[in-house]
């Protein structure tokens, strides 16, 4: 192991405190730090805190759901684009590389075009999501050649092209005055509307997808190599890219499904893990995963703060994230090579 | 043990490479496979790895079908050296040569102490325990190529099958690879290799297989099979022969 990995978990874990602390103190309704651990601590022993109720109601109800689901949100982007430049190879692919975003968004869209209500259109997100990949999965499987992965991708930039025209399609049709700001909301990527309730379907296949691609976090090392160097190290490269691609999916679905399209996350957290504590998948998947969930959650705060309306995350995270990425490649791009 | 292609026909997806092989390796012999660009090399190699299914015949690994052993027991007993390349990622050298122990876990597993073990003992006999924290992507092209063969050999396989170990490296670095390879023949691997060039045969193997568009032109003993007839009729050029008075050792130069 080269250079020790604890300074950069230690970076990632105080950016996401910080990060959290912000989140819950800034807004409208201001909270002040005394009264948040005076909320925290009284939730912990079982006494009543000393602090107006509408602070509880603002810390409990109103920013603490929306707070968990950036923080989830941001993690399983983040695992999800680092999971997928290793199967990939390839520092510049995101996790909507195989289609689970524009899969989602013709869900969503088509969801709000046929005026279906908020959990509907979310689980029509959900399956838009893993039915895209299972699509591009299964045209990759069906040509035959050498290179595998290059295949997928191809077939990936097909049928996302191909969803892309569908969901231009559905807003071409929509009603211009309530159906189609709801779309453009939408696929700008949003957690405003989030409640209590919204958590429980986001973080059940967040987690469980996440624990999966810890689990292989050697064998993704491997399968970081060439089909062939890793097949000759003994790693049948076929059903464990299915698991990757699955689990991945999984989790990018969730969270499309939750908040929408949210670019650059996937694409910038993780090269940020890799500068901080190295390329190995058991360091860089939880690093990715705690600088994913306090970029975020910067992020969401920005969001709902810098303005009198609300900013759609979307847009922000590509403000932030191109010159961010634009810094990358010009100085850091010692964490893996230009060739 | 023996690992043995019996009338083999090779190839990728429709195309046929090359048909009615027959080639065989011991434990302990060096053998070099030698041919033009396209001749086949490359494809012959990766079948007898168990990478490409072979389009006709049958490959034996210690008398059974390789086709029966799954990926991990194939590779417990075959490693193979890819030629050498950047990879993606900065792995450091250390974690390159740990991934040779992944037919040695299970699934979930991560590297153990003793995989550990095997992989500085491993770095330790090629020479570049030193480099073991260094990114794999910021060392020399021989260094590289050192590295691959730890990690061939971190798998703790009988047999090693290497392409093209001395491409693009320099001469120096060239001397240490040939050196090495004769080294794992005399602790008891069965090593097979491309080359280009019929020196390096000559320095490194005891057997030398020559093929050329898909056929087998000769196999056997090395000096028997690297003669001015057979590699001009190989390589379709005229040769010169240099032999040392006092070793009786040949060497060829092109043109």
């Amino acid at each position: 192991m080269a250079r020790s990995s604890v300074p950069g978990f230690l970076i990632s874990f105080l950016v996401l405190v910080a990060a959290l602390l912000l989140a819950f103190t800034v807004g409208r309704y201001p909270v002040g730090l005394g009264d948040l651990f005076a909320v925290l601590a009284a939730k912990l022993t079982g006494h009543a805190p000393n602090v107006p109720p509408a602070v509880e109601n603002v810390i409990w109800q109103v920013r603490g759901p929306r707070i968990v689901a950036a923080g989830l949100v941001g993690a399983a982007l983040a695992v999800a684009g680092t999971a997928f430049q290793g199967l990939f190879r390839n520092p510049l692919v995101s996790p909507d590389i195989l289609g689970a975003s524009s899969g989602a968004a013709l869900g969503a869209v088509l969801g709000i075009f046929i005026s279906l209500g908020v959990f509907a259109i979310q689980a029509m997100a959900f399956a838009g999501g893993l039915v895209a990949v299972a699509a591009v999965y299964a045209v990759g499987s069906a040509v035959r050649a050498r290179d595998p992965v290059l295949v997928l991708v191809l077939a990936g930039v097909v049928i996302g092209a191909l969803l892309g025209a569908g969901v231009g399609l559905i807003k071409y049709l929509a009603d211009p005055y309530n159906q189609l700001p709801a779309m453009t909301f939408w696929l700008l990527g949003s957690l405003a509307a989030i409640g209590p309730s919204d958590l429980i379907p986001l973080f059940g296949p967040v987690a469980i997808g996440t624990l999966v691609l810890f689990a292989l976090r050697w064998r993704m090392n491997v399968m970081s190599l060439p089909d062939e160097e890793a097949r000759a190290l003994g790693v049948p490269t076929g059903p464990l890219r299915i698991a990757i691609v699955a689990a991945a999916t999984l989790v990018t679905s969730a969270s499309v499904a939750t908040a929408g399209i949210i670019g650059w996350v996937g694409l910038v957290v993780p090269h940020i893990a890799r500068t901080l504590v190295g390329p190995d998948f058991g360091r860089l998947i939880p690093a990715a995963a705690l600088i994913g969930g306090g970029f975020l959650l910067l992020i969401d705060t920005l969001a709902r703060t810098a303005a009198a309306v609300e900013i759609p995350l979307g847009i922000l995270t590509a403000l932030v994230g191109t010159p961010f990425f634009i810094w990358l490649l010009t100085s850091v791009a010692k964490s893996w090579s230009t060739e | 043990m023996t690992l043995s292609g019996r009338d083999l026909t090779i190839g990728y997806g429709d195309r046929v490479v090359g048909t009615q092989l027959d080639i065989s390796l011991k434990s302990g012999e060096v053998l070099a496979l030698l041919g033009p660009n396209g001749g086949g090399k490359t494809t012959l190699l990766k079948t007898l790895l168990g990478l490409l299914p072979p389009k006709g015949g049958e490959i034996e690994l210690g008398g059974r079908p390789l086709a029966s052993f799954t990926s991990r027991e194939r590779a417990r007993r075959i490693a193979y050296v890819p030629q050498s390349h950047t990879a993606t990622f900065a792995f450091t050298v250390e974690t390159v040569v740990l991934m040779g122990r992944t037919a040695h876990g299970s699934l979930f597993s991560r590297p153990t102490a003793a995989d550990r073990a095997i992989a500085a003992r491993m770095l330790e006999r090629l020479g570049i325990a030193h480099l073991a924290d260094r990114p794999s992507t910021e060392i020399s092209g021989g260094e590289r190529q050192l590295t691959l063969l730890a990690r061939a050999l971190a798998q703790e396989p009988q047999f090693i099958v290497l392409d093209e170990p001395t491409a693009s490296l320099d001469f120096g670095n060239q001397g240490r690879v040939m050196h090495e390879i004769r080294a794992l023949g005399r602790s008891g691997h069965g090593v097979l290799f491309t080359t280009h060039d019929p020196n390096h045969a000559m320095r490194a193997a005891d057997r030398a297989f020559l093929l050329r568009q898909g056929m087998r032109i000769a196999d056997g003993e090395i000096r028997s099979v690297l003669t001015r007839m057979q590699l001009e009729e190989l390589y379709g050029t005229k040769l010169t022969v240099f032999q040392d008075r006092d070793s009786g050792e040949s060497a060829f130069l092109p043109g």
